[in-house]
């Protein structure tokens, strides 16, 4: 099972400067804790000591933003797209 | 009555138009709402003229005063049009990659721009504005992020227009940047028709524009509520450039490349209706006219092109 994610210039640091790269899991969060075994600390940065996703971190699951799908609990599917921006304003 | 005592006088009443030809089935109809038909143009006019009279209300605006507002453009154009007719004036922050358009309408309606750096998008306005706030107590920021009667001016406009025109309404459709539009509507809508669903839909721009430092200059406006929305969604250029042709060629409607987001994100809920075999009346917000976004390259050439020429601009 192969799920795109798609990183933001902050967090490229932790992936080689790679705009995108790729994992795999059952959810959301399953698919976080592959994504930082590849490229480790990006976890942190992305979930709080909480478990829960940063303030200021968006995460979109084929565009749809999951805090409405159940966060990290999301489910995922083969082929899905997954996108990580930080919080910014429109207006 | 279309007779009014002046352009102010005006805002909203906006007209409901039906989308037969983009709705995909007779059950499941779109609906737009044409706040392109407002005083000078845009949605932002109900925000900035709200915001104007709660200020004039509680005695911190005075003739002469100083406004100061971070805005990408439309809540300044509208600002600067009611400011300069009761005799204040505005400085506006605004990012340095927003159209030439809207910078000229503003300057025509005499307001002064400060420009804040491109990277960093509004976020990098609003850090400007609220340090020029700090080093001039005597300015009044109205700051439509925070601002109630932002939210307060769909709450008691927007939203019973809306319900008024169209009651059988089960899906409110609309853009996410102060987050006035839905928080305002979207609580309306809960206490007066509880069921149906708040879906927002917000402008996903160019790699510059997310280009914090680090993830802790990110940015919620103070308005927002998620509470209040079903769901919300992202979408990119070329979804946006590619709705807002279709908005014009099958139905007519000229409209700005934010309401090409929001009408992508309300035909993706129209698709899910008709495969649920549900009846929906979907309302999505029409932002602004195609006009102040000519010069983009949106409206000309192949999608593609249209795409890459809105690279790093704040098209929304």
């Amino acid at each position: 099972m192969a799920i795109e994610v798609r990183i933001p210039t902050i967090l490229r640091t932790h992936t080689g400067g790679n705009k995108t790269v790729s994992g795999s899991g059952a959810t959301l969060g399953a698919l976080v804790d592959d994504i930082d075994s590849q490229h480790p600390g990006i976890k942190g940065r992305l979930v709080t000591d909480e478990g829960k996703l940063h303030r200021f971190v968006n995460v979109y699951v084929n565009d749809e933003d999951v805090r409405f799908t159940g966060a990290l609990d999301t489910e995922l599917k083969d082929g899905d797209s997954v996108t990580i921006l930080p919080a910014v304003a429109g207006g | 009555m279309a007779r009014f005592a002046s352009l102010v006088d005006s805002l909203g009443g906006t007209p409901l138009v039906g989308l037969p030809s983009l709705s995909p089935t007779p059950d499941v109809r779109l609906w737009a709402k044409l706040e392109d038909h407002n005083p000078t143009g845009s949605i932002k006019d109900r925000a900035a003229i709200a915001m104007v009279e709660a200020a004039e209300k509680e005695g911190r605006l005075q003739p002469g005063s100083t406004i100061l507002e971070p805005t990408s453009g439309n809540t300044g154009i509208s600002l600067a049009m009611v400011a300069r007719q009761r005799g204040y004036r505005l400085i506006c922050v605004m990012p340095e990659n927003t159209s030439i358009e809207r910078r000229q309408l503003l300057e025509m309606y005499g307001a002064q721009i400060i420009s804040s750096p491109a990277a960093g998008g509004s976020n990098q306005a609003v850090a400007v504005a609220k340090r020029l706030a700090g080093e001039n107590p005597e300015w009044v920021m109205l700051y439509q992020y925070g601002n109630p009667a932002n939210a307060e001016a769909h709450y008691t406009g927007t939203g019973p227009e809306i319900l008024a025109d169209l009651p059988s309404i089960t899906h409110f459709v609309a853009g996410l940047g102060t987050t006035g539009t839905l928080m305002g509507v979207g609580r309306f809508l809960r206490e007066r028709k509880p069921g149906v669903q708040v879906i927002a839909a917000e402008p996903r721009y160019g790699e510059l524009v997310y280009g914090l430092r680090n993830i802790d200059e990110g940015f919620i406006p103070e308005l927002y509520d998620p509470e209040l929305l079903d769901g919300r969604f992202s979408v990119g250029p070329d979804d946006a450039v590619h709705r807002t042709r279709q908005l014009v060629e099958r139905e007519g409607i000229f409209a700005g490349i934010s309401t090409g987001a929001i009408l992508h994100a309300a035909l993706g809920i129209a698709d899910k209706e008709v495969a649920a075999g549900r009846k929906a009346d979907i309302c999505f917000i029409v932002c602004d006219g195609g006009w102040k976004y000519l010069s983009t390259g949106a409206y000309a050439g192949t999608l593609d092109e249209a795409t890459a020429a809105l690279e790093g601009q704040l098209w929304a």
